[in-house]
């Protein structure tokens, strides 16, 4: 299939459609109202299910319904619409239904602004709803790793009954690149064991809910999640390496953050600093490993985030304090260019931090005094 | 090779589409290409602008604070893009919406009257291909056949009639700015000083600043 | 074997499970209704019911069909998006008022609007049951529950909201009506009422809803059967009884 140019919102749902999605439910938010917009047009078109909810709560409790159907269901919004859908995420993890959910980061808290942000990391990665569960999350840099990524979603999703988001900023979402689709996957309603689509005169009935009443039975549960998390932390982590053969600094950034970091690494080489980049694909789990065997062997780490640290402190937790690991932000929907890390890069080439220090107070002293 | 341009203009001056013509030469020559939008309340009028990088590898950052190519539509874009210029840049302008000459000595400036051009092939709409056309005498990595392949390969069937036009502004663009070039002096800042200062001026020099949230 | 001389026997929409609710309390007898209803239509293996938060939490475990259990008030969402990738199964949300008026109040309606083809089994017992008999958006004005202790004052705390009336003038709705459930007339009306809300469903003729009036006796503080009484003197006055919405083509349905 040729390549075509296409913008990530769109190239996400049509790569949605071709990986055999058959049930959205949206509500306009930007900067991903794009993708609501095609799938009104391309869902009803192959006669599929499109719904425009009521809210984001509605949105994410057709998901959850459709989803423990066994079909291929997803949601997509943006920050604050993504905080009000925590609920339906917490019930859909609790009760074990693989669901895709995709959130285009914009400056934040509240109501925030529109422009591109990664200040969700944490949310998505750490927390979000209530209780004891992990998603899968990945991290695309580009509008091909957005729409590879959108099909491997509902893939990870189903192989683990898992919830599975992709967030990526308005950058991603908003850019147009070339891109190659993948070929239209037929739609396939697997027989899954589990699936509430009615008896239809061959089975026993089947019930799929969150509630565990007796505490030992949600204990049992947790730790089923929790089993099936490390597997998931065994098979699932990827990444992308740039230059780091010889690194002495590495870059560690997701998403626009990390490719804005290539820029800036490529010019560090032309100078001959010998800067390398490891950029996370999926934040959930966390390519804690690499890092930790990086450690072994550079003088320093520089995590780059859209964000004020909140991936630092993976990173930092991988490191254990062997060597530096520095911070460069930028927040509130801030994009920074890639002198800024450029910068950061000649100025580590020089006099790293102290390999005690508390990165994110040291970069706001920089901050202070530049 | 990598190359960056800034294309500016009001809403409807068609800012967006100027780039995407010329991403969409990018790819089909083989190159890797990003085109961003400043996305948000533009498209309900106010100043638009995209950033195009065009590179013979992955490109890193989408986004330039400092682009070595700049097309500037309308007054507000003249005002705020000629500054942030690469020392040695090239910046086009419409010179039918302006109205003072260039501030800096040391980026090339080419004057072009993209609404008269247009309105004299017969469309006004076209001026942002004239500006298009113009620049390409600055960016010899595309050139005029392939924005018209890209043209005539991406444009909707129902305003395939209109091609001929296109090209003919792309050309008219293209040659008022090699005659252009011959008058404009260029005289190298070495350290371009004056000149980063005022970026670092720019409130807010990133993408989206200044807009208000649609929400 | 079922005995030839048995009177009341377990409906086969239902499974041998006991039900949790409290003696006295109708929501068993809207269950059973709704049991009988599933079964005379023989649509048991094809429903999907929706499960609320509130005293019919557990609902799940009483019916013989494949169940789900829904975030509070979401039902009607997690309803459309089952109905929407299974057009030709049954799919029924049951709530009560808290759910379904309070904080499901925008699920609800929407789902209405769209005219979703959804059955709603709605529990109107004037309180928050499962979490001690709170204040409902249903509680009627002057009377007293665990968070209104002097009595719902309207001046500061609302009024009640007539939930039949106010679907019925969406488009979208195909059937709507309020029935109660305090004595075995009105039982018997009740059971019609739901055998239509389920045949709008099977005809596609969109969002149906019954309003049951129910009893409370735990948290009212009554005998069941002065929580009865208290539906007829109290409830039904406050809460008409009859058809808020019938299209044409449910009219003409004889059962």
């Amino acid at each position: 299939m040729p390549k075509e140019l296409w913008k990530g919102n769109e190239a996400i749902a049509e790569a949605a459609v071709r990986a055999g999605l058959e049930a959205y439910f949206g509500y306009p938010i930007t900067p991903q109202t794009e993708i609501l917009e095609y799938l009104s047009r391309r869902m009803p078109e192959l006669g599929r299910a499109f719904v425009q909810a009521e809210s984001e709560l509605g949105a994410i409790n057709m998901v959850y319904g459709a989803a423990c159907t066994g079909v291929r269901v997803m949601s997509s919004s943006s920050s604050p619409g993504v905080s009000l859908m925590m609920e339906g995420i917490s019930y859909i993890a609790g009760t074990e239904v693989p669901a895709v959910l995709v959130n285009v980061m914009r400056g934040g808290p509240g109501l925030g602004n529109i422009a591109p942000a990664q200040a969700d990391y944490n949310q998505a990665v750490h927390g979000g709803g209530h209780g004891d569960y992990q998603p899968i999350v990945l991290a695309p840099a580009s509008v091909q790793e957005a729409i590879d990524l959108m099909v491997l979603s509902f893939d990870l999703a189903e192989k683990y009954r898992s919830v599975c988001m992709m967030i990526l900023d308005g950058c991603v979402g908003q850019m147009m690149e070339p891109a190659q689709m993948p070929e239209m996957r037929p739609v396939h309603r697997e027989n899954w064991d589990w699936a509430t689509n009615g008896k239809m005169g061959k089975r026993e009935r089947r019930i799929l809910s969150s509630i565990y009443i007796e505490p030992a039975e949600e204990e049992k549960m947790n730790l089923r999640l929790l089993n099936r998390w490390q597997t998931i932390q065994a098979n699932e982590v990827r990444y992308k390496e740039y230059f780091l053969d010889d690194a002495e600094i590495v870059i560690v950034g997701f998403g626009t953050a990390g490719r804005v970091a290539l820029s800036a690494v490529r010019e560090a080489r032309a100078e001959g600093i010998k800067v390398g980049l490891l950029r996370p694909v999926t934040v959930s789990p966390f390519p804690s490993e690499v890092i930790e065997q990086l450690a072994g062997r550079v003088d320093a780490f520089l995590v780059t985030e859209m964000n004020s640290g909140q991936m630092l402190e993976d990173v930092r937790l991988a490191v254990k304090g062997r060597v530096p690991v520095e911070f460069y932000g930028r927040l509130g929907g801030m994009v920074p260019f890639p002198d800024e890390i450029l910068n950061e890069i000649h100025r580590m080439a020089k006099s790293k931090m102290a390999v005690n220090a508390n990165p994110r107070d040291a970069w706001l002293a920089r901050m202070a005094t530049a | 090779m990598q190359k960056e341009i800034i294309i500016a203009g009001f809403g409807g001056q068609g800012v967006l589409f100027g780039g995407q013509v010329l991403a969409y030469a990018a790819m089909d020559t083989g190159k890797d290409v990003t085109w961003i939008p400043s996305y948000g309340p533009e498209m309900r009028g106010g100043t638009a602008n995209c950033t195009v990088v065009i590179a013979d590898h992955e490109i890193g950052s989408p986004l330039v604070k400092n682009p070595p190519l700049a097309i500037a539509l309308n007054l507000p874009s003249f005002d705020k893009y000629e500054p942030m210029l690469a020392s040695g840049g090239t910046l086009i302008v419409n010179q039918s919406m302006v109205d003072h000459s260039a501030q800096r000595s040391d980026i090339h400036t080419i004057f072009v009257p993209c609404n008269e051009i247009a309105e004299e092939i017969g469309d006004k709409k076209l001026m942002n291909m004239v500006a298009i056309g113009a620049m390409l005498t600055a960016l010899p990595e595309i050139k005029i056949e392939d924005v018209e392949k890209a043209l005539e390969a991406h444009l909707p069937a129902r305003h395939k009639h209109l091609l001929p036009k296109n090209y003919e502004a792309l050309k008219r663009g293209f040659e008022h700015a090699q005659k252009e070039w011959d008058k404009v002096p260029c005289e190298q800042v070495q350290n371009g000083t004056l000149f980063e200062e005022l970026c670092l001026n720019e409130p807010g020099h990133g993408l989206h600043s200044s807009l208000s949230p649609i929400l | 074997m079922i005995p030839e001389n048995a009177v009341c026997v377990r409906p086969e929409g239902f499974t041998e499970t006991p039900t949790h609710y409290c003696p006295g309390c109708t929501h068993g007898v809207a269950h059973r209704l709704v049991a009988e209803v599933l079964q005379e239509m023989n649509v048991l293996d094809k429903t999907i019911g929706v499960a609320p938060v509130g005293c019919s939490v557990f609902a799940y475990n009483y019916f013989d069909t494949d169940f789900v259990e829904a975030p509070h008030g979401r039902a009607p969402a997690m309803a459309t998006g089952i109905k929407r990738v299974l057009p030709d199964r049954i799919v029924f949300t049951y709530q009560g008022d808290g759910d379904l008026a309070s904080i499901g109040m925008g699920e609800i309606v929407h789902a209405a609007a769209r005219g979703e083809n959804l059955t709603v089994i709605f529990v109107n017992n004037a309180n928050f049951g499962m979490t001690g008999g709170q204040m409902a958006p249903t509680t009627l004005p002057g009377m007293k529950t665990t968070s209104s202790q002097n009595g719902r004052d309207v001046e500061t705390q609302g009024y009640p909201i007539k939930m039949a009336e106010m679907l019925a003038t969406l488009d979208g709705v195909g059937f709507c009506a309020r029935r109660s459930l305090h004595d075995a007339k009105n039982i018997r009306l009740a059971k019609k009422a739901i055998r239509l809300a389920f045949e709008t469903q099977a005809r596609g003729l969109g969002f149906a809803m019954v309003e049951l009036l129910s009893t409370c006796p735990t948290n009212w503080g009554m005998t069941p059967v002065n929580s009865l009484k208290f539906v007829e003197e109290h409830m039904v006055p406050a809460y008409p009884l009859g058809d808020y919405k019938i299209s044409e083509a449910i009219k003409q349905i004889k059962i």
